[in-house]
């Protein structure tokens, strides 16, 4: 009798399996799909939207924009504002060099510091390790905030217009070593414990064994510390005035927007009179350039970041 | 004690590979602390923070009775909450949405329609301000243009401070809902298989596998995330309001102005440095009461999570 049911209840899952491999759906669940399709795709589309709206305005003729306002759809297509923009590309070239310097710079050195500690903290052998964790977590919980943090830069360290203020400050953060120590607890430590009976130092093995193995960890915290000097704007727009030369692109773009002069400079050295300034396209041409890269890397490292967060989410 | 120094002392490596982030969170994050005495004295540039005069609980008392510090505090406890139960109602009903889309047509949606909702957590704080100035703006925005060709009035967002609340939520809804609903996919992700079939044995239908199966199983993730973000809740996202509703649009300080943005102007514009460090030292030990207690909270239903 008992084994009759057991025998009833296999077949009964198997019987499931295959009819879900077959794609039986019943009703609630098409009703489910139904509704999840149309509300996922009205979100969707909201999260495109400002993305058409701001590439479709760069690409249209000035005088249609001050006569109807931005549109979906370019009314009158037009290259003004990118030519204009290409005409006396300095500034805007220097803006790329300048934060795709920083990114380079901050994330290679950044990335080999949050290992290193990320490492030493989570080897169960580390006698510091609770006292250093909690040292670097503290910073979380309590900070001098913002003005004490501004008069430390500029008085104490003196890196006012200077571009170390805005690539030191983000070299680490707390989170991200936090996230590459949880990557690396998943090397087992017999690897380590089997290196170090061969003689190996802690260093060596770290060097020559952990970063080696773990690069999916690597690109997915060199990932975040990229993607936050490609958008830094905040540390460049409390440190660095005009005095510097080439702003970040950030606070490029964000100058362009906010402050009408400097599209008038620009064209100005272009030999444009100022009427004649397509000022509300070059505004969207400029945050398209500025947007550009990380749209086009986005496919490619999309996933880097999904596993990010799925490490380092709910635990810090 | 000394054999714990000599332990010390043979893992020295791995205490030196620690050196350069002790040093780092040093500079930037316990050097700056001291400076917090700002608060307490009223500041001039000759005496600097450590010599001018000491003025006692002066610029909190200026604070409380000028109302300002009420006002900040209510808005960005807020918006908090409301980013809160907005987000998550949002992200969990899209997690569970996606979850129920199998079937090869439907994958394929799936994937293009995460990406597509994750993409907004790239952009930098001033594109968005870019995108809010595309959409709002009197002369050329786009849903003023919509309005006008429909013969209606237009609408100067930027003077109307009661529309921000919905707007700004809207933004970080708009910002976060991908970023967000990849925690909770994961969760249901995770969830014991066997359960799931079990439940189409016994002839569960999709409505109740969510409401008895997916909905309790996601309990533990949205009880911990909703109390770090509640321990969290004093602390403001500045370029999120600093961008959208522009730098000092004092049109719209009553619904816009939080205690980062505050503090951004005592800096870059007013220049009162005391007055700014002292809302500042306000936020952070109220910030720090509240994640001690909800850490006690989270140490006592699931002690695992806790944070330290």
């Amino acid at each position: 009798m008992q084994n009759s049911t057991n025998a009833d209840l296999i077949t009964g899952i198997n019987m499931r399996k295959s009819q879900g491999s077959q794609k039986v759906i019943d009703k609630s669940q098409r009703f489910i799909q139904v509704v999840g399709v149309l509300f996922t795709g009205i979100i969707s589309i909201l999260c495109i939207l400002p993305f058409i709206l701001i590439i479709s305005a760069s690409f249209t003729e000035e005088r249609s924009i001050t006569l109807h306002g931005f549109s979906l759809f370019p009314r009158s297509f037009s290259l003004d504002a990118y030519n204009l923009i290409f005409r006396n590309p300095k500034q805007i070239l220097g803006s790329y060099a300048v934060t795709i310097g920083m990114t380079v710079i901050g994330t290679t050195i950044g990335l080999f510091i949050i290992s290193m500690t990320g490492y030493a903290l989570q080897r169960p052998d580390f006698p510091l390790r609770n006292v250093i964790s909690f040292y670097i977590y503290f910073t979380t919980l309590f900070s001098g905030g913002l003005i004490p943090f501004y008069m430390m830069i500029t008085q104490t360290l003196k890196l006012k217009d200077n571009y170390l203020a805005v690539l030191l400050p983000l070299l680490m953060t707390p989170w991200l070593i936090i996230l590459m120590k949880n990557f690396l607890k998943s090397i087992p430590h017999s690897i380590t414990e089997s290196a170090t009976i061969d003689g190996a130092g802690d260093f060596y093995i770290f060097l020559k064994i952990i970063l080696p193995t773990a690069k999916p960890a690597l690109a997915t915290v060199g990932l975040f510390l990229a993607l936050s000097y490609w958008n830094e704007w905040y540390n460049s727009m409390l440190f660095l005035s005009s005095k510097v030369a080439y702003r970040p692109l950030q606070l490029f773009l964000y100058n362009t927007i906010n402050e009408a002069r400097y599209i008038r400079d620009s064209a100005a050295a272009s030999n444009i009179p100022a009427i004649d300034i397509p000022m509300e396209s070059m505004k969207m041409a400029t945050a398209v350039i500025a947007t550009g890269p990380i749209i086009f890397a986005y496919p490619f490292v999309q996933k880097y970041f999904i596993q990010g967060i799925t490490v380092g989410a709910v635990k810090g | 004690m000394k054999s714990k120094i000599n332990n010390i002392i043979k893992k020295r490596t791995l205490l030196f590979m620690c050196i350069p982030a002790i040093i780092f969170f040093f500079i930037f994050s316990y050097l700056p602390m001291p400076g917090v005495w700002l608060a307490f004295v009223r500041f001039n540039y000759r005496d600097g923070i450590f010599g001018s005069p000491f003025v006692g609980l002066e610029n909190f008392r200026f604070l409380m009775l000028s109302g300002q510090l009420w006002t900040l505090t209510r808005n960005t406890i807020l918006y908090n909450l409301a980013f809160i139960i907005t987000g998550n109602i949002l992200q969990i009903t899209v997690a569970i949405l996606f979850n129920e889309m199998v079937g090869k047509r439907l994958r394929i949606y799936k994937k293009v329609s995460q990406s597509v909702m994750f993409l907004p957590y790239f952009i930098s704080a001033v594109v968005i301000g870019v995108f809010a100035y595309n959409l709002l703006n009197v002369q050329t925005g786009f849903i003023n243009s919509l309005l006008k060709q429909a013969g209606r009035d237009t609408v100067n967002f930027y003077s109307i401070p009661n529309l921000w609340p919905f707007i700004i939520v809207l933004a970080y809804l708009w910002q976060s809902t991908g970023y967000g609903s990849i925690v909770y996919f994961a969760s249901i992700m995770g969830i014991d298989s066997e359960m799931m079939e079990a439940s189409e044995i016994d002839g569960a239908n999709a409505f109740q596998r969510i409401r008895y199966i997916i909905l309790p199983c996601l309990k533990p993730t949205f009880v911990i995330l909703l109390l770090f973000a509640l321990g969290g809740i004093m602390k403001g996202n500045f370029g999120l309001f600093y961008n959208l509703a522009g730098a000092n649009n004092m049109a719209l300080f009553e619904t816009t102005d939080i205690i980062e943005t505050f503090v951004f102007r005592s800096l870059n514009v007013n220049f009162n440095f005391s007055m700014g460090s002292a809302v500042g030292l306000y936020q952070s030990l109220f910030g720090f009461v509240l994640v001690m207690t909800v850490n006690t909270i989270v140490k006592k239903i699931e002690p695992e999570y806790s944070l330290f």
